[in-house]
């Protein structure tokens, strides 16, 4: 069904022609479009929204209150499908929105497909533009365009429960032998709890410890990437995480485990603070950088964040971009923080939240101690949508591959989409 | 003595032309709606047609039949295709036993557990896939599930387990088409003369023997349209497998045919090789059907 739904989509852009043309490429109004009506926004849906939503509300207000006859339209996206939600908002203008929230790991495959404004202009003109920092810049670049501004940054540390590592007279880990000592008393201790909630379908979870170890995405049969995947897999083993309630969680679900005081560790966003601190686990924790397997050493995190564009189809491109500098602003960036705990991309505020809230600090020691990112390249969105490296944990997790086997799979796939 | 030729040369053409433009508002619409979407679907099947073509980022090109060579050496979709088969047969089988079986039922009970039953029935039917698969979930969830706490067990995944997997979405496609074969049959069976069943009834056949002997053969031709609906329903299952399973299971051990090209072809933006698929799909659909109509012919009864 979907997929007749699909092609009669495609199907739908060329029904003019005789062969599948293309859509022909419109470019924005030179005049910035039209000033009034209605700018349709889409922004990503949280595992606890209620926060995002009063922020970007007060947004609207400010930005309806200044500029007469508007009206923003804002919808939330599922994160898991946002890839066919953004691909069908390319394909057909007519219902794609003006200004949107994507994730820096999507920025490739969307440059490549075309879908986004230019914002080049449109940052120089904005005050507070100069203050984003060259690497912020940098990454939401893509062949010396600028197609974003980022909107936040996002880094994973190992979240602890205080209370259940105090009753057990455990020390945080400082490494990852420590860190596996210590989910696994937990779980002898406490059969209840996991010892890190971890998941096979975590794969943000799973890549510091590949990168840890000295592999990476582009080279996943390696030796290196091998034992990283090992170190991991160990974790989803009964005397931690049985596979049978592990095997499938997503990075989301561990999050939701840590929050309900499911597990006694986990690995968690700054930007999922609200999640936490909206479930049992409130004000029983504290966080500390994930060890690399080093004593002392920090696991390189993926580098993740946010970043606001402009569709290119876009009608009222200047309005667009009145609304995306404003959500974009020093103001919204602290509130945002606020509310969701995500760390803000322009220094001025950066700078302010660091100086208020200890919370960050193990999450800018991540950033300092070096932070890696997927390939840059469109090819990524096609592993990622193909599940691949999902696969390949499970595949080991469930034992019916080897980690050999299982990497070897995943290395041919990977080449095949970044056509090596 | 001349024999007198049959006068009966009468306007032929007319006759011919009459049936075609009464066909015509039919055809205008079945062509609109099948043939230019089926052949569009072919042309796609044969091109180079990935997102960067379709937002006009590279031109297209024809590349004959590299989407289906790439597709058939792919061993995924051989074992991908085999699951689909197997799983696609089992809840054919398993929606016509429990239809039939229900519909004999409804004959032979009285008006209200009737209607009852067919209320129970029809609210299966009305609920729409995504919500029914979504509760069903629910209820066989790992840790919060009723069925669990009912049982008594803990941290039992119901989706761990391949067979048990597929048993359980197979278990809820039943229960979203059984009442579609259920009803269809129930009104075939009240449409049969009581008078043979009443006949056979008197010579002493069993409910067995009647459904076999008598049901079965007269209502052949509504049970050909209730199988050939079941397969290509079953063959082309998505919404279950894609909710329960989040997307093909751990590892992808619960992938059908179509969450595979959904995953393979649309999500990542390869609308040429999904073309081919469904292609594939369509022939091997056409095949099924053109075979089962082949043997009910065979075994003698006109449809």
């Amino acid at each position: 069904m979907r997929l007749r739904l699909a092609v009669a989509a495609a199907l739908a852009l060329t029904v003019t022609a005789c062969a599948p043309s293309t859509s022909s490429p419109t470019t924005a109004p030179s005049d910035g479009g039209a000033r009034t009506g209605t700018l349709k926004v889409w922004l990503f849906d949280e595992p606890n929204r209620a926060p995002k939503d009063a922020v970007v509300k007060e947004a609207v207000a400010e930005f309806t209150a200044a500029h007469p006859d508007t009206n923003v339209d804002v919808a939330y996206l599922a994160v898991d499908t946002r890839s066919a939600r953004f691909k069908g908002a390319f394909n057909d203008p007519a219902s794609a929105p003006d200004v949107v929230e994507y994730g820096n790991t999507d920025l490739p495959e969307y440059a490549a497909a075309g879908g986004l404004a230019d914002l080049g202009p449109a940052v120089t003109a904005w005050p507070e533009g100069a203050d984003l920092s060259a690497d912020a810049r940098a990454s939401a670049t893509f062949q010396g365009t600028l197609l974003g501004v980022p909107w936040y940054l996002g880094v994973r540390a190992l979240y602890y429960r205080t209370d259940v590592f105090t009753e057990l007279g455990l020390r945080p880990p400082t490494s990852q032998a420590e860190l596996t000592a210590a989910a696994r008393t937990i779980r002898a201790q406490k059969p209840e709890l996991f010892g890190i909630a971890v998941g096979g379908k975590y794969t943000f979870g799973a890549l510091p410890f590949i990168w840890d170890a000295g592999g990476d995405i582009t080279s996943i049969n390696s030796a290196q990437s091998r034992a990283g995947l090992k170190a991991y897999t160990d974790l989803l083993k009964p005397d931690n995480c049985p596979p049978q309630q592990c095997a499938d969680l997503t990075g989301g679900k561990t999050v939701e485990l840590f929050a309900s005081g499911k597990a006694g560790m986990a690995i968690i966003g700054n930007f999922n603070r609200a999640a936490v601190d909206a479930g049992a686990a409130k004000g029983k924790y504290a966080v500390v950088p994930l060890p690399g397997s080093k004593p002392g050493s920090i696991a390189p995190a993926f580098a993740g964040g946010n970043n606001l564009g402009i569709m290119r189809n876009s009608q009222r491109p200047a309005l667009a971009a009145d609304f995306l500098t404003l959500l974009a602003s020093k103001k919204y960036q602290t509130k945002m923080y606020a509310a969701m705990g995500n760390l803000p991309t322009l220094q001025a505020a950066r700078a302010e939240v660091a100086g208020q809230d200890p919370f960050l600090k193990p999450f800018l020691s991540t950033i300092d101690a070096g932070t890696k990112f997927v390939p840059l390249d469109p090819g990524w969105g096609k592993i990622d949508a193909q599940a691949v490296l999902p696969t390949m944990i499970e595949k080991v997790v469930t034992g019916k591959a080897t980690v050999e086997a299982a990497t070897d799979e995943a290395a041919t796939a990977i080449n095949a989409a970044l056509g090596k | 003595m001349t024999t007198a030729l049959p006068a009966v040369r009468t306007r032929p053409r007319r006759r011919v032309r009459t049936p075609l433009w009464l066909l015509l508002p039919a055809a205008v619409v079945l062509g609109t709606l099948f043939v230019y979407p089926m052949w569009q679907l072919g042309l796609l099947s044969v091109l180079d047609f990935r997102q960067a073509q379709v937002s006009g980022g590279q031109p297209t090109r024809f590349v004959g039949l590299a989407n289906y060579t790439q597709l058939l050496g792919d061993a995924q979709f051989w074992s991908v295709l085999g699951a689909t088969v197997f799983f696609a047969a089992a809840c054919v089988l398993a929606t016509l036993a429990v239809g039939a079986a229900l519909a004999v039922l409804l004959t032979r009970i009285s008006k209200v557990p009737r209607l009852l039953l067919s209320l129970a029935a029809m609210a299966a039917w009305a609920v729409p896939a995504v919500s029914g698969s979504t509760v069903w979930m629910f209820l066989f969830d790992t840790d919060l599930g009723l069925v669990n706490q009912t049982l008594g067990v803990t941290g039992l995944n119901w989706m761990y387990d391949r067979y048990t997997a597929f048993a359980l979405v197979g278990a809820v496609v039943v229960w979203h088409s059984f009442p579609f074969v259920m009803i269809t049959l129930y009104a075939g069976i009240e449409a049969i003369p009581r008078s043979v069943l009443e006949a056979a009834a008197i010579d002493g056949a069993s409910a067995w023997r009647t459904f076999w002997r008598i049901m079965v053969p007269v209502l052949r031709p509504l049970l050909a349209i209730v199988v050939i609906q079941s397969i290509i329903w079953d063959f082309k299952v998505f919404t279950q497998i894609y909710v329960m399973t989040r997307g093909g299971g751990i590892a992808g051990q619960n992938l059908t045919l179509n969450v595979w090209a959904y995953q393979q072809a649309f999500a990542a933006g390869e609308y040429g090789l999904g073309a081919a698929i469904g292609v594939v799909m369509m022939v091997i659909l056409l095949v099924v059907t053109l075979l089962y109509l082949r043997t009910l012919r065979r075994s003698g009864e006109p449809l």
